[in-house]
């Protein structure tokens, strides 16, 4: 017996493919520019094939500008994001584990408190910070980018913590307690080994928007220096600097590379994060 | 003698019973300070770094303040300018409007309609979910905002595929008309975090609902009308809230796309604010338009919260714990 043709089947993945080529035309447009030789670029603008394959492009872009390439920008990016995820982290989870599992005078109006911060437009905030930074002589230091995150910067990822922590069983910290263990023994033996997934989306979560931060580090970074990989990209993108698109698309390319590798990676707990910070929201 | 005996008994009850009250009085306090030494690193950077700015950024939104020289107040000035003699902050006002309204629902349109295709039993739908939620990953980052200006420049690649179909492209960027729209297709393009929450509340509806509708003779239809979106009106809910603040707030697309051009057309708000802070250095007025801003997005906050009550359906409040 023949089987039919399931039309729904070939219908689905036909659209799907499609649209998703639609979806990653931009970045494949992108990775092609950047191994264009610099008169192709844009006459065979739609073209995804480079004729021939220009690597100078790379070692190009990764010079720079003037004294400072890129090798500079991305160890100061790399410097500044792994301080601000490990800063997120301490932070995070212990106060997550305060509002998840101890009993405090105002707790329930400190917990409106958070709440009410994460959907604060940072604009707010933003110009008296900037002040009190520079009174505070951090302008022009990575102080400002990275301090922020050891104090729970982030509500966001408190409100993630607190509820993967309120899914832990309280039985456990029972157990614990009978055990002789005091509040800061079950936090640090119980719950944060259990709480793993949702470290690691933490973690995640909070590399990407370091790693793309770009109004922080233009407003506090002022030495070329201490520019980040956002910062660096920013000057090829500049109107009144040297037009070299195929350096500029080569290190567009590079500083989009770490995302995408952490995100093939850890792709399952990115997908968990996102859907139970929605869902118990 | 059993009286006497009583008497004893009732006085050491109450020195048991005194000290065991201060004891645990004590206990009380001890464990409060446990627990609010667990929240003191964002108690801290509450008080610092968000309710004292705060409060700050309104004493200077009734000052003159250029950084250098002392705060001037000028009690209501900044407002008044604002609201009076300022035709930028009307434009700025009006562009993240028309940009909140067009691009979110636009976005989560989108985000429903393709979680709900991904919702179904196919192959490899794991891969096409990683690829759809790419863009969002790295969406914000300058590279994209790059990207996205040689993509619809006069040379760029758009117009490259449309003289295929020998269509005459416009350089999308510089045309006051079209500008916006780059901008609001590069956040919708960043579908991926809405569609994969909504794909989650799609997997908790459960399956007898939509078989009995089927029994009882529902279409495709009524069975999406009265079954899949009422299920989901508290994911839609949460969607809502976080993208249209998200919205106001948008910043670096249009500064590093379009730097607010052409003739303003892509003036958003946080540029305007940014402009007048760091490049003119009107501290004051600036913090005048981050209070409006704050009210305006408390204002639609509050209303979709007020409004949840008519179409938000909360199957059961157990969950919420």
């Amino acid at each position: 017996m023949r089987k039919a043709i399931p039309w729904k089947s070939v219908s689905f993945h036909s659209f799907v493919c499609i649209f998703g080529l639609f979806m990653l035309y931009p970045i494949l447009w992108t990775v092609a520019s950047s191994l264009k030789p610099e008169s192709e670029i844009f006459v065979n603008a739609a073209s995804l094939i480079p004729s021939a394959l220009e690597w100078g492009n790379y070692a190009t872009g990764w010079k720079g500008f003037g004294q400072v390439g890129f090798d500079t920008f991305f160890k100061n990016s790399a410097f500044v994001t792994s301080l601000v995820v490990i800063g997120t982290l301490f932070s995070s989870t212990l106060v997550a584990f305060g509002f998840a599992r101890q009993r405090f005078w105002l707790r329930n109006a400190l917990f409106a408190c958070l709440m009410i911060s994460m959907m604060l437009p940072s604009q707010v905030t933003l110009v008296p910070q900037y002040i009190l930074f520079q009174k505070l002589n951090w302008v022009n230091t990575y102080n400002p980018l990275i301090v922020p995150a050891f104090i729970g910067g982030t509500p966001f990822f408190i409100f993630l913590l607190i509820q993967f922590i309120r899914g832990i069983p309280r039985e456990l910290d029972e157990a614990a307690v009978i055990d002789g263990c005091s509040p800061y023994g079950i936090f640090w033996r119980v719950v944060l080994p259990l709480c793993k997934p949702a470290l690691v989306t933490t973690a995640i979560f909070s590399f990407y928007w370091t790693w793309d931060d770009f109004m922080g580090p233009l407003i506090y970074l002022n030495d070329v220096s201490l520019h980040t990989v956002s910062l660096g990209l920013r000057m090829f993108a500049d109107p009144s600097a040297v037009t070299a698109w195929g350096p500029m698309f080569a290190m567009s390319v590079l500083s989009l590379l770490p995302q995408l590798l952490v995100f093939l990676f850890f792709q399952k707990y990115l997908v968990q994060g996102i859907a139970t910070t929605g869902l118990k929201g | 003698m059993n009286s006497q005996a009583d008497t004893t008994s009732q006085a050491v009850d109450t020195k048991a019973y005194r000290s065991g009250t201060a004891a645990r009085t004590k206990n009380r306090v001890v464990r409060n300070l446990i627990g609010l030494s667990f929240i003191s690193p964002w108690l801290i950077g509450f008080l610092f770094f968000t309710i004292g700015p705060m409060v700050a950024s309104l004493y200077l939104s009734f000052t003159d303040y250029d950084l250098l020289s002392e705060a001037q107040w000028v009690g209501l000035d900044n407002y008044v300018t604002m609201f009076t003699q300022d035709p930028r902050f009307w434009t700025a006002l009006k562009v993240t409007f028309f940009f909140v309204f067009v691009s979110v629902p636009l976005k989560l349109g989108f985000a429903l309609f393709i979680a709900m295709l991904f919702n179904g039993k196919h192959r490899g739908v794991g891969i096409y979910r990683t690829v759809y939620y790419i863009p969002s990953i790295i969406g914000g980052s300058v590279a994209v905002a790059v990207m996205w200006k040689q993509l619809f420049g006069l040379e760029g690649a758009v117009n490259g595929i449309l003289s295929l179909l020998h269509i005459r492209g416009t350089n999308w960027i510089a045309d006051p008309q079209t500008a916006i729209w780059t901008l609001i297709l590069l956040v919708v393009w960043q579908f991926g975090s809405p569609m994969l929450i909504f794909l989650a509340g799609l997997k908790q509806i459960p399956a007898e609902l939509y078989e009995a509708a089927e029994v009882d003779g529902a279409g495709k239809w009524q069975r999406f009308a009265q079954i899949t979106i009422p299920m989901l009106t508290p994911v839609i809910f949460f969607n809502l809230v976080m993208q249209m603040i998200g919205g106001f707030m948008t910043f670096t697309q249009s500064f590093l796309v379009t730097s607010g051009g052409p003739l303003d057309s892509t003036l958003f708000y946080a540029v305007y604010l940014y402009e007048n802070a760091f490049a003119h250095f009107e501290m004051g007025y600036a913090s005048a338009m981050a209070w409006i801003l704050l009210i305006i997005v408390a204002v639609f906050t509050a209303l979709i919260f007020k409004s949840s009550s008519f179409w938000v359906h909360y199957e059961s409040e157990e969950g919420n714990r």
